[in-house]
């Protein structure tokens, strides 16, 4: 038995975030012929190619500065980290192994991969979700935390 | 050069899109894994509502052989799934059921100055390298 996060649970604006996360992998899609990945574009930066770097710091300076644009026009929303730090190493290293090895994330494999009706990326979809709720089950239900 | 203001343009879009859906905040995003807590399925609709917009322009981009800008299209064409892929997504759910981070979210809150994203994303970038170093030593060693 599912019990919903009624007070939590933002319908709207996340199906608003979707589309427009939608019209970000759209748009460098159909201009730029690409896969919007971010693993995958932050990966890239690690074995430089020539000719293969402006366009990717680009792309991630369009991310990061993401937060300081919506400040011009309004109040960030709350980012909640409740994971420690010895917590965030643990993570951030199985992100950046585990992204480069299954060769994407939920932007690659999960919003643009399904998008392309790929097996492939619905089988990485899968195993990260599959990882991601059991991972979760065992430290908020098993061990407690 | 119009190729890196498309780039920055798109990454600008992605990550006001994450700050609008609630996915840059990583509780929320624990709020969908935790399934047999509290269930907050906000994530299934950002990822509806990427799909929707993703299955018109992959339906566009699938008759093309050139970008709109005259670029070639660059969509990788594997199909095969492998132990690679596999152990990597269950290493990746792993991390991001941890901290409620994947690689776009811990990139939007390193922008808004979160010191704890910027623990992650150095960790991210480390496991990243460590993939690098592992492939070229294998790589050596069959040659």
């Amino acid at each position: 038995m599912i019990d919903i996060a009624w007070g939590s649970f933002t319908p709207w604006s996340a199906l608003f975030g979707g589309i427009l996360i939608g019209l970000a992998a759209a748009s460098f899609l159909l201009l730029n012929g690409r896969i919007a990945g971010i693993s995958g574009i932050l990966g890239g930066l690690l074995v430089p190619a020539r000719g293969d770097i402006a366009w990717r710091i680009a792309f991630l300076i369009g991310l990061i500065g993401a937060p300081t644009v919506w400040m011009l026009g309004a109040e960030l929303p709350a980012i909640e980290i409740n994971a420690g730090y010895p917590a965030l190493i643990a993570a951030g290293l199985l992100v950046g192994v585990g992204t480069r090895y299954g060769s994407g994330c939920t932007s690659g494999h999960g919003v643009c991969g399904l998008s392309r009706l790929s097996l492939r990326s619905l089988a990485a979809t899968l195993s990260f979700m599959a990882a991601g709720f059991v991972t979760v089950y065992i430290i908020r239900h098993v061990l407690g935390v | 050069m119009k190729y890196s203001i498309a780039s920055l343009f798109a990454g600008l879009i992605f990550g006001l899109g994450l700050i609008v859906s609630g996915m840059a905040n990583p509780e929320k995003v624990l709020g969908f894994l935790d399934i047999a807590g509290l269930w907050d399925p906000s994530l299934a609709f950002v990822m509806g509502g990427a799909i929707v917009v993703g299955l018109g322009a992959f339906a566009v981009a699938r008759r093309r052989t050139v970008s709109f800008l005259g670029f070639n299209m660059k969509i990788p064409p594997h199909t095969h799934i492998d132990k690679r892929l596999i152990f990597g997504g269950l290493a990746f759910g792993a991390g991001w059921g941890i901290a409620g981070f994947c690689p776009g979210p811990g990139l939007v809150a390193l922008g808004a100055g979160e010191a704890k994203a910027v623990v992650f994303v150095a960790s991210m970038v480390a496991g990243m390298i460590i993939f690098e170093v592992i492939e070229r030593a294998r790589a050596r060693a069959t040659v």
